[in-house]
């Protein structure tokens, strides 16, 4: 079956660097970018919604189908 | 598919005031998880909340909210669950307003079990008024008003509730975010007077005076100092110690206010 890859949707605007999407993702899949989270490796993302759950500000979504 | 938080979101109002960390966002997104798999009505549900940076929190729901004097959310709750008995009524606070400012109401609400749900988010100081130490502020720590080491021992709200006669009592943690909202959802559906106390961190005030270096390691520390009742039945007391209870503490079934002063208003009518 072929791995289909969600759409990781980081607002900015609501985004406050606070790093906890990027230390909880058990793939590495995010970074710091600046101020900002944003994706740096999609191909390995699990789908675990650990970023969506854990993100204090709403900033982060990861649509799935 | 990404859950839907806007539904239950004030237009407009996000960005949130939280620093940068904060697990306040995060119990509020495990309390609107909690309300959307309980098919909660926005007419039909109350939230109330006193002063300080978690009872900042009902200003961003769109359902029916109060924002009411330092402490006295379990007061107006009251009055809006004895005028509505049918509304579910929740509370939401900090650990300075829910046990220093509101203790009285606090111990009084659980006294009385009136059907309504308490979540106490404890992050062990008052944040939004410039760190100052709060009840719940562990003994050594230090605030802004304790430089040199808090000489108090600090409340433990959870006995604290069961003590005062609450009828649900848990606790959480802003990192375990999965299980805020099954906590929630079972006490918003005891009957009776719910108390879940979250332990959450603050980087601000609490954490970079305690030496914690990131929002990261205050974090680990939650994961680290939690331990789930029924894990906690096989350990021996030494390895207790520093350690908190997580997950529901205590459960009894009592009559609750509501219903009981409907049997009064029901007697006093039948006098006439």
């Amino acid at each position: 079956m072929e791995k289909t890859l969600p759409k990781i949707e980081i607002i900015e605007k609501y985004c406050k660097g606070c790093h906890v999407c990027v230390e909880f993702c058990p793939k590495d899949v995010l970074e710091m970018k600046g101020f900002y989270a944003s994706v740096k490796n999609l191909e390995a993302c699990i789908k675990c919604m650990q970023c969506e759950l854990r993100c204090p500000d709403f900033a982060i979504k990861v649509i799935t189908e | 598919m990404a859950f839907d938080y806007d539904k239950w979101i004030r237009p407009g109002k996000l960005p949130h005031i939280w620093c940068p960390g904060c697990g306040h966002g995060i119990v509020m997104k495990g309390l609107i998880r909690a309300f959307e798999t309980l098919q909660l009505k926005k007419e039909n549900t109350a939230l109330v909340s006193g002063i300080g940076c978690a009872s900042r929190l009902p200003g961003y729901i769109d359902c029916c909210t109060l924002h009411t004097a330092h402490g006295r959310a379990a007061a107006f709750a009251t009055g809006v669950k004895m005028a509505k008995p049918e509304m579910d009524v929740i509370l939401v606070g900090g650990d300075g307003d829910g046990t220093a400012i509101g203790g009285n109401h606090f111990i009084h609400a659980c006294r009385r079990n009136i059907n309504m749900t308490y979540i106490i988010i404890n992050n062990y100081i008052y944040g939004m008024t410039g760190g100052q130490f709060s009840p719940c502020t562990p003994t050594g720590h230090k605030a802004s008003t304790t430089p040199y080491g808090n000489p108090d021992p600090g409340f433990d709200i959870a006995k604290l509730a069961i003590g005062a006669g609450a009828t649900f009592v848990a606790r959480g943690t802003a990192y375990h975010a999965n299980q805020i909202d099954k906590l929630i959802v079972e006490a918003i559906q005891h009957k009776g007077f719910s108390v879940v106390e979250i332990l959450d961190d603050c980087p601000t005030t609490y954490g970079r005076r305690n030496k914690y270096k990131s929002v990261i390691e205050m974090m680990n520390r939650l994961k680290e100092v939690a331990v789930p009742v029924k894990a906690a039945e096989k350990m021996s007391a030494e390895q207790l110690e520093g350690k908190v209870l997580t997950g529901i503490l205590y459960k009894e079934v009592k009559p609750d206010y509501t219903s009981e002063y409907a049997k009064v208003i029901e007697r006093a009518q039948a006098a006439k």
